[in-house]
């Protein structure tokens, strides 16, 4: 497959629109309508049953913002609280761990065949999620996981002991195995911009007597900003939604967002369905903004770095 | 930090290759503060890939009779070959229906339509705003009554299950075909076809799915990984899928998760294998199919 010269998304398109034929315009329209039906049935319809009902009592039906007023609720704010912060906590670490891991087998003087060897690896951690990874990580960590007994045989510390609390079935437990998949996504999607930092850069700088330290907190590092944070902004979006991997880990124990819709799903657990629908917007509204501020800053830095 | 320029300024003028090959020596000659460094965090990262699985493997070995999980699992649970033959069967539907509504479209698109692009990437984006529980959560009362009754039957269980990992795979799928479709003059060879006597069916069958057959190839790998271990829809479909068989099996048993988690893990590696095999020499990246 031959690509003779990268085209833009525009010009692919300008090449590729025939002259308009209006008296066929309706036919043309009509090689669609398949792809939008599917949406339409098996997205949209289902998702907008949600939104309608959210803003709809669970008795009478009639419009109200009730539900979204109910959100309130202790229980719901703790899962919005607990899940936003789990999310926080392993993209800004993921995301952080992640971007020195691409920068050390891109620009950190490890040998080649590392980064290819990375590059794969992120590519399997990165899609090995859910269930699988949330057994995994118990046994590695969980009561009679292999890390703990190391530990204690090692060196003597018992992790679930009363003084050191901790639990793979806990927030920190979550976190750390949402690490596993979180940071080799930074890898993949930062690895690229880092490659395409120029080295003319570098050398302008360099003949203008900066330093190292300089090159990067003046160019590099502005450049690279807007994918570094767009990324970190999907990871967020990549752990808010995350249901599979969380529910298997801790039994849904964890006050989430996701178990709490989970437990609505199987048994209305709020007694009020339509508080779940709202419950689920929230969620939809969060996954919005963050996907949305992805793209932005995605968009951006593809300014500089082509 | 002796950067590239400290061996370019003397001898600017010189020759292209002599540069660059200055500029490599000048790489080679890092700090060792740096290297070390870079080493570490590598390390780091490399534990933090195998030690979870090391843990896992070496669980599944601790049985008394050597390779018991496995041989309990791949030789004597039906239900293990049973889930995994109905996630595959489901993931070939799948993917069968997502390249019969999306090849069409982007080409379509691309020959026709283009000032539809931004809807149609709009919509096939949208997934990744709305999470598989959101999604099966307005499918169950959707089509929980009324003329869709789907979720009455095992026929309209399995109906929604495909449908809504087609939605699933659109992302994925979209940009594989768009980009193969881009890489492939479509107005040319629609126009040559058409001039042969071909009609729309045949084009796209004979003459757009072999040219961008790698993308075709890339974009359904990617999709039969995600249906293979996918457990939030299937599990509130009730469905007898694999992920679902894995999540009641690490609740009921010992040594069998971990051989079962080994196994599934080894799926995710061939999968993603043979999509960076599919991938060498053109521009696709490894993708990547989100969280679960």
């Amino acid at each position: 497959m031959a690509v003779d010269a990268p085209l833009t998304v525009e010009q692919a398109s300008v090449r590729a629109a025939p002259p308009a034929r209006p008296g066929r315009r309706g036919l043309t329209l009509l090689g669609v309508v398949p792809f939008f039906a599917f949406a339409v049935l098996f997205l949209l319809f289902p998702v907008g049953f949600l939104v309608v009902g959210s803003f709809q009592d669970s008795v009478t039906q009639a419009p109200t913002l009730q539900n979204y007023i109910d959100l309130s609720e202790p229980n719901i704010v703790l899962a919005y609280t607990s899940s936003i912060e789990i999310s926080l906590v392993t993209a800004v670490l993921g995301g952080i761990f992640g971007f020195l891991l691409a920068y050390a087998v891109i620009l950190g003087g490890l040998p080649r065949f590392l980064r290819s060897l990375l590059m794969t690896f992120s590519g399997v951690a990165s899609n090995f999620a859910g269930v699988p990874l949330a057994l995994a990580f118990t046994f590695t960590l969980g009561l009679q996981g292999l890390v703990t007994k190391l530990i204690l045989n090692g060196l003597g510390i018992d992790l679930y002991s009363k003084s050191v609390g901790f639990s793979i079935y806990t927030k920190l437990g979550l976190e750390l195995t949402y690490l596993y998949f979180q940071f080799p996504l930074m890898v993949l999607i930062v690895a690229p911009a880092i490659d395409g930092l120029k080295r003319e850069w570098r050398e302008a700088s360099e003949n203008l007597g900066g330093s190292s330290r300089q090159y990067w907190q003046h160019i590099a590092l502005p450049i690279l900003m807007p994918t570094l944070l767009g990324t970190v902004i999907l990871l967020f979006g990549n752990s808010f939604g995350a249901q599979a991997t969380a529910y298997q880990l801790t039994a849904g124990l964890v006050p989430l967002v996701t178990n709490l819709i989970t437990a609505q799903i199987s048994g209305d657990v709020f007694h009020n369905v339509n508080l779940g629908y709202a419950l689920a917007m929230g969620m939809v509204v969060i996954m919005a903004i963050s996907i949305t501020g992805y793209s932005l800053l995605q968009r951006r830095s593809e300014r500089w770095l082509r | 930090m002796t950067g590239p320029g400290a061996a370019i300024g003397p001898r600017a003028v010189e020759t292209i290759p002599a540069l660059q090959g200055g500029v490599a020596a000048a790489r080679r000659r890092r700090p060792s503060g740096s290297r070390l460094f870079s080493w570490v965090i590598f390390i780091i990262g490399v534990l933090y890939f195998l030690v979870p699985l090391y843990a896992t493997l070496e669980f599944s070995l601790r049985t008394k009779v050597p390779f018991a999980a496995y041989n309990n699992v791949l030789f004597k649970d039906k239900n293990f070959a049973g889930s995994l033959l109905y996630s595959g069967v489901i993931g070939v539907i799948t993917i069968v229906v997502s390249l019969l509504i999306i090849v069409p479209t982007a080409y379509w698109v691309r020959l026709r339509l283009p000032r539809l692009r931004p809807y149609v990437e709009f919509v096939t984006l949208l997934p990744f705003v709305i999470p598989p529980l959101i999604l099966v959560f307005g499918l169950l009362r959707a089509y929980a009554s009324g003329p869709l009754a789907l979720t009455g039957s095992e026929l309209g269980l399995n109906a929604l299950l495909v449908a809504a990992y087609t939605v699933l795979s659109f992302p994925y799928m979209y940009r594989s075909v768009d980009s193969g479709l881009q890489a492939i003059d479509i107005r040319t060879l629609t126009e040559a076809a058409q001039s042969m006597g071909a009609g729309w069916g045949r084009i796209l069958l004979t003459v757009i799915f072999p040219n961008i057959r790698v993308a075709l190839l890339s974009g359904s790998f990617l999709t039969l990984a995600i249906v293979i271990g996918e457990y939030t829809i299937a599990s509130f479909l009730v469905r007898p899928a694999f992920g679902p068989y894995l999540a009641l099996l690490g609740r009921d048993k010992a040594f069998e998760p971990a051989a079962v988690s080994i196994i599934s893990f080894g799926l995710t590696w061939m999968a993603m294998g043979v999509i960076a095999l599919l991938g060498r020499g053109s521009r696709t990246r490894i993708q990547v199919a989100g969280a679960r």
